[in-house]
């Protein structure tokens, strides 16, 4: 299917309906893992908007990306709990070994490092996601052969 | 009527599965407990179960806020009290369905407490525990008893009685019940709930709008997921009953997109009112006719703001707007429009249910009954508690909480987010309600309470909250986006040892002009942190500045890791595990950290073993250590002071 028919399909259910900028763009971001440009002037022209009421309101919110994300998301919680309990040590280690910042993916598309702001799994702290795993009561050292883990597997 | 069939069948139903002479297991299975590995755990149980042929039921129930030692399993055998399990990982399962359910040994040292009625020898009751006994849980009530994917298990517990009370009451005589009650709003500002009901049921217009608040932005507070999770139908049957008596015909429930299970959850109960008869045209006959759907938020704080929430599900960026007009006379698409908190709508259909002057015996004289919190931090239990307005936080930190983790020394308590305060030992006898916390420079929230011990830095903790607060700030008005990101600014700078002496000065200054001048709460509440950090450990703010020194050692670029000499083995472990490279010297050589080179990691001071311990980290000090690594047993011989 091209990006433009798989585009059609996913907006089909939104077209002219009211309010459906966000829930229209989650159904892209869904399907594509991130948001092409395509994909904005074609959620503009279901939804009867211009391009820069959509790029506005996608913008603003923190979901949305315009890259394509790494092969292995990780995510570390910079919540209070997490931050009391060492949070900022992991990232900053995790930047460094990763050599990028967090917001940012390697180069060669592994791995993408983002912060997030609460897991809700604060009774665990300090917390970190990878795709889909939590690992709780995160050290510096298991971050680090975390990733290594995750690095030797292709 | 037909409600009260379901109800009859309902609670028949839920009087079998009591009286069941099959074992009954329940897994907590909210997302803490997921976090914490139930998945497994289930797993396990499922194929232990089946290789014994053990006809057994188990139920996936949510959270009764014991997050610290979850996962949570609770087993029922015939004519016995329910025995509650703690730390149930995948490893202890095939032990304890083997003992208890084979062998009849309940297993009194794996069992947490029990739950109902009847003892077991050598095994607590669950209420009497020091977490749980001066807990009121009412608006928790059916968290972690009851599927929270089945509307018949709440109906059989009560549920959807107070819709009924309320239908049968008639819409003035429900807005002066929820008046009488004193209800304040749950989602922090403690606005009266029934006040800003009769603004919008006055409101002309016949399309009104009612919203359920579940954004839950405040980062370390988790209480409405919790809710939503474990007993969605008592927020939705409050919402029912508000929009009866608001007279709205269509309700929205805006829930954080990082809260999946939720919206899961939320999106079966719905389904679930709907084949029941509760959502939709002429609901049980009444002439009422109502329904609602679920939005998902886009990861932005500030839409926890109600104007903003609005914009967000008309599909724009999610800019406050001043008010008035207030949503109650011109919401959601300029309609009249009613939003409260999660555990708000909880606490509707509670006060329906029980009645007014029942919800009077709890709480205080200005803050009426309880409030969940979330308890998380430097303790002991972390969890989430429900507790009457009006506890002291002494009680809730020491008793529920069981004090600071690994004896450490309290610092601070932290309420409302990124705008409230953090509160030091002083205040420790302070009643927990809207009033007093407010006077005290924090104010309630949401329900996060975070607790800092002495090795938080209350410099860095503000600085952490401005970070966030002027990350989030929407941009709209200059006060909260210039304002904010000057604050953080002068923090950073403190934290990194330049700040200077007008700094503080400064920041009063910039605290008082954003907070007053600011259009939203975001901005008018984000100098909180700052202020009550500079009201109650101004001292820490001057270490920083005049001696370039973090008194808790955070502050990364205030602080420097040592190697003693005298205690270093030459063990190597540091110098292999360093990222840095930062560390010379080799086996039985004493070790040397480069200071030029450290990135202060801290990964030597984690790995060094506890019986060397000779990584050290300091602030504002120098340890003098050789220039090239030595033998270890030289070292030993020249006696460092380490
Ligand atoms: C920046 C900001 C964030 C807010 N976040 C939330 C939130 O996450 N949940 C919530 O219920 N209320 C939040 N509020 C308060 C809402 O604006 C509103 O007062 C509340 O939902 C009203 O419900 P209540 O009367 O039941 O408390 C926030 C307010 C501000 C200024
Ligand atoms: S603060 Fe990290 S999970 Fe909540």
């Amino acid at each position: 299917m091209s990006l433009h028919e798989q585009l059609a399909l996913v907006l089909a259910p939104y077209r002219g309906e009211k309010g459906a900028t966000i829930p229209a763009l989650q159904a892209v971001q869904k399907a594509l893992g991130y948001l092409p440009e395509e994909a904005i002037s074609e959620t503009a022209k279901s939804l009867c908007l211009s391009e820069n009421e959509i790029y506005g309101v996608a913008t603003f919110y923190a979901h949305f990306r315009f890259e394509k994300e790494g092969e292995h998301m990780v995510r570390i919680c910079s919540g209070t709990a997490c931050h009391v309990r060492g949070s900022p040590r992991i990232v900053e280690t995790l930047e460094e070994k990763l050599g990028i910042h967090s917001g940012e993916t390697t180069k060669d598309h592994k791995f993408s490092l983002e912060r997030i702001a609460c897991f809700g799994s604060c009774a665990l702290a300090p917390v970190m996601v990878v795709d889909k795993t939590i690992y709780g009561r995160m050290t510096t050292t298991k971050a680090r052969q975390i990733l290594d883990e995750y690095q030797d597997t292709k | 009527m037909i409600f009260d069939k379901i109800r009859k069948q309902a609670i028949a139903e839920w009087a079998t599965l009591q009286q069941s002479q099959q074992p009954r297991i329940l897994l907590g299975t909210a997302t803490c407990g997921r976090a914490a590995g139930a998945m497994s755990t289930l797993e396990i149980m499922n194929q232990e179960l089946a290789r014994h042929n053990i006809d057994a039921i188990v139920t996936q129930v949510g959270c009764i806020g014991l997050c610290y030692i979850e996962p949570l399993v609770d087993i029922v055998k015939p004519n016995r009290p329910r025995i509650c399990y703690s730390s149930v990982t995948p490893k202890i399962i095939p032990q304890l369905i083997e003992d208890y359910l084979i062998k009849d040994n309940p297993r009194p040292d794996l069992a947490l407490g029990t739950i109902g009625d009847g003892t077991i020898e050598g095994i607590p009751r669950l209420l009497d525990l020091p977490m749980l006994k001066p807990q009121v849980r009412i608006v928790l009530r059916n968290c972690g008893h009851i599927n929270p994917e089945d509307i018949k298990q709440y109906i059989a517990n009560d549920g959807y009685i107070g819709f009924i009370k309320a239908i049968n009451m008639g819409p003035e005589r429900v807005l002066g019940e929820i008046k009488k009650s004193e209800l304040r709003g749950r989602g922090g500002a403690g606005f009266p709930t029934g006040q800003k009901w009769e603004f919008c049921r006055r409101s002309p217009g016949k399309e009104k709008y009612i919203i359920c608040n579940a954004d839950e932005g405040d980062p370390g507070a988790f209480m409405n997921r919790a809710l939503l999770e474990s007993d969605p139908h008592s927020v939705l049957e409050g919402m029912l009953i508000g929009a009866y008596t608001i007279g709205a015909t269509h309700g929205y429930i805006y829930c954080r997109a990082e809260y999946p299970l939720a919206i899961e959850r939320l999106s079966i109960a719905l389904n679930q009112m709907r084949e029941y008869g509760l959502l939709g045209d002429n609901i049980l006959g009444a002439n009422f006719s109502f329904d609602m759907e679920i939005k998902e938020g886009a990861g932005a704080f500030i839409c926890g703001e109600e104007t903003a929430l609005m914009a967000s599900i008309e599909g724009k960026r999610g800019m406050p707007r001043p008010r008035p007009p207030f949503p109650a006379v011109s919401g959601l698409w300029g309609k009249p429009t009613n939003i409260n908190n999660a555990e708000t709508w909880a606490n509707v259909a509670l006060i329906l249910q029980k009645g007014s002057e029942w919800y009077d015996g709890f709480g205080s004289q200005t803050s009426k009954g309880t409030k969940t919190f979330a308890l998380v931090g430097k303790i002991e239990r972390t969890g989430l508690i429900e507790v009457p307005l009006g506890i002291h936080l002494r009680d809730i930190i020491y008793e529920i909480g069981g004090g600071i983790a690994d004896g450490k020394q309290y610092k601070a308590v932290q309420t409302g987010g990124p705008s409230g305060g953090c509160l030091p030992a002083s205040l420790l006898d302070s009643p927990v309600d809207y009033d007093s916390l407010v006077k005290a420079g924090s104010m309630m929230g949401s329900g996060g309470m975070v607790i800092a011990d002495e090795d938080t830095c209350m410099v860095d903790f503000a600085r952490f909250f401005l970070s966030f607060s002027q990350a989030e700030s929407c941009g709209k008005c200059v006060p909260c986006r210039i304002g904010t990101h000057q604050m953080f600014a002068i923090l950073e700078r403190i934290t990194r040892g330049e700040g200077k002496l007008r700094d503080i000065e400064q920041l009063e200054q910039l605290s008082q002009l954003v907070k007053t001048t600011s259009l939203c709460g975001l901005g008018q509440t984000a100098p909180n942190p700052v202020q009550t950090t500079l009201r109650y450990f101004r001292d820490e703010y001057e270490a920083h500045i005049n001696k370039k020194k973090c008194p808790s050692l955070v502050c990364t670029r205030l602080i420097n890791y040592y190697i003693l000499p005298g205690k270093c083995a030459g063990c190597m472990l540091c110098l292999r595990d360093c990222p840095a490279k930062a560390i010379v010297g080799g086996r039985r050589l004493v070790h040397i950290i480069s200071q030029e080179k450290c990135t202060k990691c801290g990964a030597c001071l984690d790995v060094c073993p506890e019986r060397f311990g000779a990584v050290v980290k300091v602030s504002g000090e120098k340890v003098i250590v050789p220039s090239k690594p030595i033998p270890v047993a030289t070292s030993k011989a020249l006696k460092n002071k380490g």
